[in-house]
């Protein structure tokens, strides 16, 4: 087997295990890259099939034609698709674009705090009806216990240290010292009532693999990743306040691959246009230590 | 489009790096990333000036160490990957700790390893973590080992002491059934014999750590072995007309193809794979080891994940309900005989107790004691009993199905490997009944007494099956239709709700085996005064059911199945069709309590 061989046969079986011990699983889909290979792989897993719904974070501050990439695909794959947001923060303004927070904060607000809420379905959740293609109000508001997540170990340190299968307290604290052990594919599928589970089946991929992977199995992706004659484009993707695009003219994903294997990319680290990393020296451990992803 | 030249058709290997706490492991693997070139753009730098802002020398393991606990405590607290490339193959780099209390931290990392570098401090020299290390090492099956003595500059590079460590090292590995690949004197901090010989150690001639690395062979794959196929799942998605029932799972050794007649175990059902099925790829043939798979086959056979599927024509796994294993444990509480615990191996999860401990061994030590309970950290070989028959080969000849770990209380606590099956197979369950039988007071009403003052015989009356095929409705009016004809009966609705509520409530696995234990014991009891005991219980197996007989003995239990009938043809005393009129239903069993002599047409009519 090759590597792409390989990794695909660990994640689906991740997921496989996932979709076995949790009654109450949901995937997150941030419409990025790596989510939409982690939705791909679920795919080949479940045999066509996505057997839980995909939960998506509107901050509002999303590029607009990630949504509709979004909603497209959702109709497209009869994806079980969910939304939620803070609204609160949105109608009051407080958010880092209005000018009312740190980046960091607004972080905390649009992401952490939606997501917990959204999963915990203390906030309200929007549901894909594909009947008439339009959300709706999900009455459905128990709590997502157990979240596949596309996290890769590459991307920066803390996310090195994961597990296949994290657990989190009631208040989702990550326990970076006392993580349960994982071996010869045994997980920690066993949890006292309270803990949630992050499952993360992507933690040995890197950006290059995920690349390589779009192009073998030729799987849609948001056209924002490449040139459109600007001479610009987006490596990773976020809010449009805080994600810039890099100079490129990559203009397909054969191209993208050139460019990381020996190109200008080789070297430069994937999350280099986000700016929330830098603030606060460690700015993504502090948020993923309070929930983010 | 183009077909890419596709990087990834490269090998890919991961590597564990191990050793004593601060022998130099992050600094190795900082040195190793900085000096092949595989650190991002300028971390290096950024690294160097946050040292130099801080007024603190700079160290290669800053470079790993990322998070902020880390950086201020100066230690790996956990297991870190980094990803590295060198001319031969793609490495997955992972930074196990060093400290004893983060030692499950460090199986985590080397379990997930097919080679590992092990770092002893030449000023320190050998301490007690390179020997547990050491002895993990071989535990974990991992043949691939390169010990690296790390901080020769601290020793004057001096062969004498290199030497002096390679001997003694070598004679440790050799107790625990280990050789190195290789030794290497290195300092790490200042790169020596990292990526190229180093001229301060001019008497070393062997290879650099970073040749070591790939001189590393891969295992070879398993196609060659006897097929198994721990089953993960059995999927029915009903959605968008899609009929298909697929047994999901990794093929763990061997190959697969289509027609091939299948059995699974521990059941011994068979049948023929009718389609491999797969997703965005063209129809497939033939399947390999290390796949995640799915297949369809030619007649329904109902199974329960965790069985594992195999060719018949192949050599078949051991089935037993007791083994013999060294476990590791890793557990806060000790683990104790008489405990219930959780085995998982492979798919499959049983309830199960330490029947005995052979020995328990120190790991740095390699010194044995007896001891009425296994400790953190330590090994012991022991014989587990599970309570219903598992699947499994021995670790050394396959050890994706010889190799488990014990869950207690939600945690994953110990790791095990089997050495082979326990030939005896006299059971707890069935000492537990003899004691019983042996400690009941009988009282000086006989059966027969009771039995013919009643007018019928005691009896435990089951109703299996699936979720909602009626089996509640028809045991209900089974014990009306008794009750009028005047028998002594009851039914015991409880049962399936427990049954039901146990797959949210608590642990399935151990609560559902706790259940039926109760419901067997309380079964023994009302049968035993005569009654005419009615119950039902959702999707219950022949193991379990054969608990509950078991159990109910020397008392008579009736099997009547509702619906598909899961269960070997000798399990079951009567079939029902699914939703089947509750009075059809009931005449169909009054008959088959007359034919079992519960009922006595006489006394019936």
């Amino acid at each position: 087997m090759n590597k792409l061989d390989s990794l695909e046969s660990q994640s689906v079986y991740i997921l496989r295990e996932a979709y076995r011990e949790f009654k109450s699983l949901a995937m997150l889909w941030s419409i990025g890259k790596d989510s939409t290979v982690l939705l791909w792989l679920a795919r080949k897993a479940f045999f066509g099939h996505v057997p839980f719904p995909l939960v998506h974070i509107d901050t509002s501050f999303k590029i607009p034609e990630m949504i509709k990439y979004r909603d497209e695909l959702a109709l497209k794959w009869k994806l079980n698709m969910v939304y939620g947001q803070n609204k609160a923060a949105l109608e009051a303004r407080k958010t880092y674009p209005d000018g009312a927070i740190d980046r960091i904060s607004c972080c905390k607000a649009l992401k952490t705090d939606a997501l917990r809420n959204t999963l915990a379905g203390t906030w309200p959740r929007y549901r894909i009806n594909h009947q008439i293609g339009k959300y709706e109000l999900d009455s459905n508001t128990e709590p997502y216990t157990g979240v596949i997540v596309g996290v890769r170990a590459d991307e920066e340190g803390s996310r090195s240290k994961e597990r296949y299968f994290s657990p989190r307290d009631r208040n989702n604290d990550w326990d970076v010292g006392d993580q349960p052990p994982e071996l010869w594919n045994q997980f920690k599928t066993d949890f006292a009532p309270g803990t949630h589970l992050r499952i993360h089946p992507l933690l040995d991929w890197t950006e290059l693999d995920i690349w390589e992977y779009i192009a073998r199995e030729n799987i849609p992706v948001v056209p924002l990743y490449f040139d459109q004659g600007t001479g610009k484009r987006y490596r990773s993707l976020g809010c449009y306040p805080c994600t810039s695009p890099v100079e490129s003219t990559a203009k397909n994903i054969l191209e993208i691959i050139e460019e990381l294997k020996s190109g200008k990319f080789k070297n430069i680290a994937e999350r280099a246009g986000r700016a929330q990393d830098k603030d606060d020296g460690g700015g993504l451990e502090t948020l993923r230590r309070d929930g983010y992803m | 489009m183009k077909t890419p030249n596709l990087e990834n058709l490269r090998e890919q290997m991961n590597i564990v790096i191990v050793g004593h706490v601060d022998h130099g492991k992050s600094t190795l693997v900082g040195r190793l990333l900085a000096d092949t070139g595989s650190l991002p753009q300028g971390k290096l730098e950024e690294v160097k000036a946050r040292c130099a802002r801080n007024a603190k020398p700079f160290e290669y393991a800053f470079l790993l160490d990322a998070l902020k606990d880390e950086q201020s405590q100066g230690i790996t607290i956990d297991t870190a990957r980094s990803f590295f490339k060198s001319k031969k193959r793609d490495y997955i780099i992972i930074d196990a700790p060093g400290h004893i209390e983060f030692l499950k931290n460090m199986i985590t990392g080397a379990a997930r390893a097919q080679a590992a570098l092990l770092v002893i401090d030449a000023d320190e020299g050998i301490k007690e973590n390179s020997k547990r290390h050491g002895y993990m090492m071989s535990f974990l099956g991992i043949k691939n080992l390169t010990v690296c003595v790390n901080k020769m500059d601290l020793a004057g590079y001096d062969q004498k002491v290199f030497e002096k460590i390679k001997t003694d090292y070598s004679k440790f590995l050799k107790e625990v059934n280990l050789e190195a690949v290789s030794f290497i004197p290195i300092a790490a901090r200042e790169g020596d014999n990292i990526v190229s010989l180093s001229k301060n150690m001019p008497w070393y001639q062997g290879v650099c750590a970073l040749e070591a690395l790939d001189a590393f062979k891969k295992a070879l794959p398993k196609d060659e072995q006897p097929f198994r196929m721990p089953v993960q799942d059995v999927y029915k998605f009903t959605a968008q007309d899609d009929d298909r029932r697929i047994f999901a799972g990794r093929i763990e050794s061997g190959t697969i193809e289509s027609g091939a007649e299948v059995i699974f175990l521990p059941s011994l059902k068979k049948s023929r794979i009718k389609s491999i099925e797969s997703f965005n790829t063209s129809q497939k043939e033939k399947v390999f080891a290390g796949q995640s798979a799915g297949f369809c086959l030619e007649t329904q056979v109902y199974i329960r994940p965790g069985e594992i599927m195999c060719k018949v024509s192949d050599k078949l796994p051991d089935v037993s309900l007791k083994i013999k294993a060294n476990v590791f444990w890793m557990g806060k509480q000790p683990f104790v005989e008489g405990k219930t615990y959780k085995l998982k191996i492979a798919t499959q999860h049983v309830p199960v107790v330490l029947s005995e401990i052979v020995s328990v061994m120190n790991a740095s030590e390699l010194s044995f004691a007896a001891k009425p309970h296994v400790d953190r950290h330590e090994v012991a070989e022991c014989i587990l009993e599970t309570m219903k028959p598992v699947a499994f080969d021995k670790a050394l000849d396959i050890p994706e199905t010889g190799r488990f770990v014990i869950v207690d209380n939600y945690e994953i606590s110990g790791g095990g490997v089997i050495l082979s099956a326990v030939a005896d197979q006299a059971t707890s369950l069935n000492e537990h009944i003899r004691k019983r039988e042996f400690d009941w007071e009988r009282s000086h009403i006989t059966p027969e007494k009771r039995a013919h003052k009643y007018e019928h015989k005691s009896a435990l009356i089951v109703l299996a099956g699936q979720i909602d095929t009626g089996k509640q409705r028809i045991a209900k009016a089974l014990e009306e239709e008794l009750f009028r004809l005047g028998k002594f009966t009851y039914f015991l609705g409880i049962s399936n709700r427990l049954a039901l509520a146990s797959a949210d409530v608590k642990d399935k696995t151990l609560s559902r085996f706790e259940h039926i234990q109760q419901l067997g014991e309380l079964a023994h009891i009302l049968t035993d005064t005569g009654l005419i005991l009615i119950t039902s219980i959702t999707d219950i197996d022949e193991y379990e059911l054969n608990m509950l007989k078991s159990l109910n003995h020397p008392n008579k239990t009736l099997v009547v199945n509702v619906g598909e009938n899961n269960f070997s043809d000798q399990g079951v005393d009567l079939l029902l069709t699914e939703n089947e009129d509750p009075k059809i239903a009931v005449k169909k069993i009054t008959d088959l309590l007359i034919r079992a002599v519960v009922l006595d047409p006489e006394y019936y009519i």
